[in-house]
């Protein structure tokens, strides 16, 4: 996984409740059997006017310029603003591919869906909640301000704004730790195979039933 | 000290170690696999050189892509072959306990073959790269979806890295009408509570119009749970859990079964246990409800209009509910009666179980489906609910009346196989999600139950169930 520790990126707004993972990737891209490849479908039914599949070529798709990811002023945006409840739906951990892929690293939002929340971690991408009455402030400075850029570090868990303003996120104490060192969670894990070697023991001794072959 | 929910007893009863920041690792004892999210995860594990830790805790098979008509001709999307066939080796390369090749007698959807063969049990953890993986908390089960990671993550270490969730308790007490079911439920509680209400909890369903719900209602209803946003739904297992159980092939047996019974009468909340949110409603205050938005809690029951914008205040509701008519094509103020449906399907992991196809059949039964339906479709949630089905002659009822009898699959929730709805066109469906284009680009998705697609159907557009039955 990516590390993330600092990013000053240029901030797209999206300004839309609930958007969901069928959203942010139709489910046709969910064929593909490889986890990289993602971006040049995300949000593809509100990027492009034609019916997309998986293998297109897309930079000959007619885009919807109306679309903010399609719009000149917010090209090589890293920060992904966003409403409440953002990611909800599916578990498919190709929308954060999506997301990462398409080169956002960081997600501003007054609420996630847990799944996407969870799965975001897993692709170094730091989703931040930040109080709605916040948001409502970037969105608008955001988009009264071309070349809108936020300052993200992770260490002091910090966001500051152009103005100099800043606010505060939280983050557990293991994901940060996970995020800003780009561990590998499975081997982390596996330095406890004792344990879950231990607990699967008593838990079989306990309930034999759940290991029948 | 307050007693403690079901929730807790079955996370407690599942931590392995616990860190100081109250992450854990859970263990897992069942992992259901599908194609579509599992081929990165193998892949992953190759990579790595890794072996599965309990490859006999896999439940596996293809549902998502595999078509639902014309089986000899196998599956003609090249790209989807080639991920049912990575599941194929994948399996035949890493192991499972159980697993039901597209074709098989018992290949179906994950979530209904899993109860279905006794490997989804209480007191289980369970997750599946999929959502509606809080089906299985019907069980009295902690479960749910996760991402392709930690479908990596548990193949290899049998646990995944978790935070508790808080605790909410749904508890529906009262009686239903007639003509209204577990999914009329599941849709009220939502637009009760909203897609967002259940994001952080895990919530339990009680009360006694849950207690009355038989096995499938009890399904249905945890499978919408994550419509509501909580990632997992629970009901506390009881008589009917067991009498469910007994008998089938994984379930436990002989002197086994009594331990497990017995275990299992310890799993519900106790009477002082506390809940971090507790919503109440009545059963009979619910009606047949009908989703007229893209997102399920904009859902409203039969006899109402679809709403005005110019009469909701808060702007992003606003909106929201511009966007979701434009969308529909659906004029502010219509009646929900007088939408007319193009599409009918009967199906998905929420509403693809005997009960539920003897429910719509009822329905059916001697009657014609509207001319203006272009098709209305019935997939089975799997090669054994088909087969009863049948035995019972609802399969005839079905074709009589108008609709096609399919083979076993998603099909038409999320069209990723070819059953999918043309742009503009609008259908009943007894799925879990009216998002923009889930059933096609372009199409017009309304969640209803069994007994309300049926009807609509039959109407050629919705119409209340309760004065048609």
């Amino acid at each position: 996984m990516k590390a993330f520790t600092q990013l000053n990126g240029l901030v797209c707004p999206l300004d839309r409740a609930n958007v969901d993972t069928d959203a942010i990737i139709p489910k046709q891209f969910l064929k593909s059997i490889k986890r990289s490849g993602f971006g040049p479908y995300l949000f593809d039914e509100w990027r492009y006017t034609n019916y997309g599949e998986p293998g297109m070529d897309c930079s000959t798709r007619p885009l919807n310029k109306d679309f903010v990811l399609n719009q000149p002023r917010y090209q090589g945006a890293q920060v992904l603003l966003a409403r409440d409840n953002f990611g909800c739906g599916s578990s498919r951990e190709h929308a954060p591919w999506a997301i990462e892929d398409q080169g956002f690293r960081v997600i501003i939002a007054p609420s996630f869906a847990d799944i996407f929340f969870n799965n975001c971690y897993k692709n170094g991408i730091l989703p931040i909640v930040a109080d709605a009455a916040v948001v409502d402030r970037l969105f608008k400075e955001c988009q009264a301000n071309e070349g809108y850029r936020l300052n993200v570090d992770l260490p002091s868990q910090t966001v500051t704004l152009p103005s100099g303003d800043s606010f505060t996120f939280e983050i557990t104490p293991t994901r940060k730790h996970n995020l800003l060192n780009g561990l590998d969670e499975i081997g982390l894990t596996l330095q406890h195979a004792d344990e879950i070697k231990a607990f699967e023991v008593k838990h079989k001794a306990a309930q034999p039933w759940l290991f029948a072959q | 000290m307050a007693g403690k929910t079901l929730y807790d007893k079955l996370w407690e009863s599942h931590v392995v170690r616990e860190e100081s920041d109250g992450t854990c690792l859970l263990y897992i004892d069942r992992h259901l696999v599908h194609e579509v999210t599992s081929p990165q995860a193998f892949e992953g594990m190759r990579m790595a050189g890794r072996k599965p830790w309990r490859s006999t805790s896999i439940v596996a098979n293809p549902d998502h892509n595999t078509p639902t008509k014309d089986w000899d001709k196998g599956i003609e999307d090249p790209v989807s072959r080639l991920q049912v066939e990575t599941l194929d080796s994948n399996i035949k390369e890493f192991g499972a306990l159980v697993y039901f090749p597209f074709k098989d007698s018992h290949q179906g959807i994950i979530h209904v073959i899993g109860p279905e063969n006794g490997t989804t049990l209480p007191g289980m953890t369970v997750v599946c790269g999929d959502s509606h993986t809080s089906t299985h908390g019907a069980f009295g089960a902690l479960a749910h979806g996760i991402g392709t990671s930690e479908v990596e993550h548990v193949l290899a270490t049998q646990t995944l890295v978790a935070k508790k969730s808080k605790r909410m308790l749904v508890k529906v007490d009262g009686k239903l009408g007639k003509g209204v079911t577990a999914k009329d439920v599941a849709l009220a509680i939502i637009g009760k509570i909203g897609t967002a209400g259940g994001t952080g909890y895990a919530i339990e369903f009680g009360g006694e119009v849950i207690r009355g719900f038989s096995m499938e209602g009890r399904m249905t209803l945890c499978n919408m749970a994550i419509e509501a946003g909580a990632r997992a739904g629970i009901v506390a297992p009881d008589e009917k859990t067991a009498a469910y159980l007994k008998g089938r092939q994984h379930a436990p047996k002989g002197e086994n079964w009594d331990k497990a019974v017995a275990y299992w009468n310890t799993l519900k909340s106790d009477l002082d246990a506390q809940f971090d949110a507790v919503i109440e409603m009545r059963g009979e205050d619910i009606e047949p409800q009908v989703t007229w938005g893209t997102s399920p809690e904009q859902v409203l029951p039969i006899g109402a209009s679809v709403p005005n914008p110019a009469k909701e205040i808060d702007a992003t509701k606003r909106t929201s509910i511009e966007n979701a008519l434009k969308y529909m094509g659906l004029e502010a103020d219509t009646p929900i009666e007088k939408i007319n449906v193009d599409k009918v399907f009967i199906g998905s992991c929420t509403n693809s179980r005997i009960e539920d196809l003897r429910a719509a059949a009822g329905v059916a039964k001697g009657k014609k489906v509207a001319g203006n339906v272009k098709l209305a479709m019935v997939v089975p949630g799997s090669g054994v609910v088909k087969r009863q089905a049948e035995e019972e002659g609802l399969d005839k009822i079905f074709i009589e009346a108008g609709f096609e009898w399919r083979e076993p699959g998603c099909s038409m929730c999320l069209a990723m196989n070819s059953d999918r709805l043309s742009p503009g066109e609008r259908c009943a469906s007894t799925s879990n999600r009216n998002f923009e284009g889930r059933q096609g680009p372009g199409g017009r998705t309304h969640l209803v139950s069994p007994e309300m697609a049926a009807a609509a159907a039959i109407a050629g557009h919705f119409v209340d169930v309760r004065s048609v039955h």
